[in-house]
């Protein structure tokens, strides 16, 4: 008896399980048809606006307006792109500018590190020859010191020729002379190199108005075609700065030596 | 990244000045100074270096020397080395480079050229 009630209980469920799908998909049925009376609609509505010359013109302006607004953002857009390309190629020259300029405050800083850093002439002097060698790239070269009493300039180093081969020269005379008597660095003619009496640029050393000593240049280095900017900024910071040295240096010998003196004096007297 | 040391060997001390001023952009390196030949035998003996720039004209003992005494060190055979000369093209940077030096700079020294040589020598950044 219960097994009879059981198998009718799952027919009935069978049945309503039917009956649920089928009231799904009818579900589906009357969504699908519902999409498709929209889309027929809007069919019918285009197709009326097709068959319409109003309609269409519209249409048609509408879509020329939309070409020509797309075709003037692209050419903003390569305009822009030229504008960027462009300031790209300012950024990259400039940082190259900023690079040597970096370069050459580099060496001006070194090469002004360098020469107040003793106060013994000797040195100051030696500075002066590395700094000329080093960084200007000069072959042959001499280095003249005023001598305030004599006034004459006699060379104290030189590099590429012996220095007995460079003559001394009187103040305002000559070539070294002149320069160190005026204070312009002098450009001389670089076919007359060989003639130690006429370099190719003669820097004048200055304290001011009074003068020091003088870098005579007569030949660069083989791989040196000429001078640069920087050349020119380390002639005008040699000028100063090293005449500057070349006196402190001259300066604390003499202080050194009248130390030295009075001291000898102070010991004979009190001893 | 691993530092990487550097050793400059030159008599001169504005070069060296200037040598380091150049180096230091490169991004982390050490660098250590000698002062000539002789000094520069002892720190690259006792010391790892990543590369070596060697002025050729120096007191005690000169670059050519200590470039050929380097380059029989089994150790130090593949230290990259650079060698500065006066001269454009003298027959120093010709021995140097036949001694096993890898590149040679010029004197005037352009910070910006030691810069490029010593980096694609270290492969560096």
């Amino acid at each position: 008896m219960s097994e009879k009630r059981d198998g009718l209980f799952a027919r009935a469920e069978e049945v309503l399980s039917l009956f649920r799908r089928g009231a799904e998909f009818t579900q589906e049925l009357l969504k699908e048809n519902e999409r498709l009376r929209g889309r027929l609609a809007e069919l019918q509505t285009q197709q009326l606006a097709a068959s319409d010359e109003h309609q269409w013109e519209k249409l048609r302006r509408e879509l020329l307006g939309r070409i020509h607004d797309l075709e003037r953002e692209r050419e903003s857009a390569v305009e822009r792109l030229r504008m960027v390309e462009g300031e790209n190629r300012q950024f990259a020259e400039r940082y190259l500018e900023i690079e040597e300029e970096n370069n050459n405050l580099a060496s001006l800083y070194v090469a002004s590190y360098q020469l107040h850093s003793t106060l013994d002439l000797a040195e100051v002097v030696k500075i002066v020859v590395e700094i000329v060698i080093n960084l200007i790239g000069a072959e042959v070269f001499a280095i003249y010191i005023l001598d305030e009493r004599t006034q004459v300039l006699s060379p104290v180093a030189s590099e590429g020729r012996e220095i007995s081969e460079f003559a001394p020269c009187e103040l305002g005379y000559g070539m070294v002379g002149a320069a160190v008597a005026s204070g312009e660095t002098q450009c001389g003619d670089a076919a007359a190199a060989e003639d130690l009496a006429r370099p190719i640029v003669c820097v004048p050393l200055r304290v001011q108005e009074r003068p020091i000593g003088a870098i005579a240049i007569h030949k660069l280095l083989q791989q040196k075609d000429g001078f640069t900017p920087l050349d020119h900024e380390l002639f005008t910071l040699l000028a100063g700065h090293a005449a500057t040295a070349v006196f402190a240096a001259r300066l604390h010998s003499q202080s050194e030596r009248k130390l030295n003196t009075i001291q000898g004096f102070i010991d004979l007297l009190t001893k | 990244m691993a530092r990487h040391r550097i050793l400059i060997v030159e008599d001169s001390p504005t070069m060296r000045q200037l040598l380091v001023f150049a180096l230091k952009r490169l991004k982390e390196v050490d660098i250590v100074e000698a002062q000539d030949g002789m000094d520069g035998l002892r720190k690259v003996s006792s010391d790892h270096f990543d590369l070596a720039l060697i002025d050729i004209n120096m007191p005690v003992m000169d670059g050519l020397k200590l470039i050929s005494l380097i380059r029989g060190e089994d150790n130090l055979r593949e230290m990259p080395i650079i060698v500065i000369t006066t001269e454009g093209a003298s027959e120093d940077r010709e021995r140097a480079i036949a001694l096993g030096a890898n590149e040679y700079l010029t004197k005037p020294i352009q910070a910006n050229k030691v810069l490029r040589v010593a980096q694609s020598l270290l492969k560096a950044e």
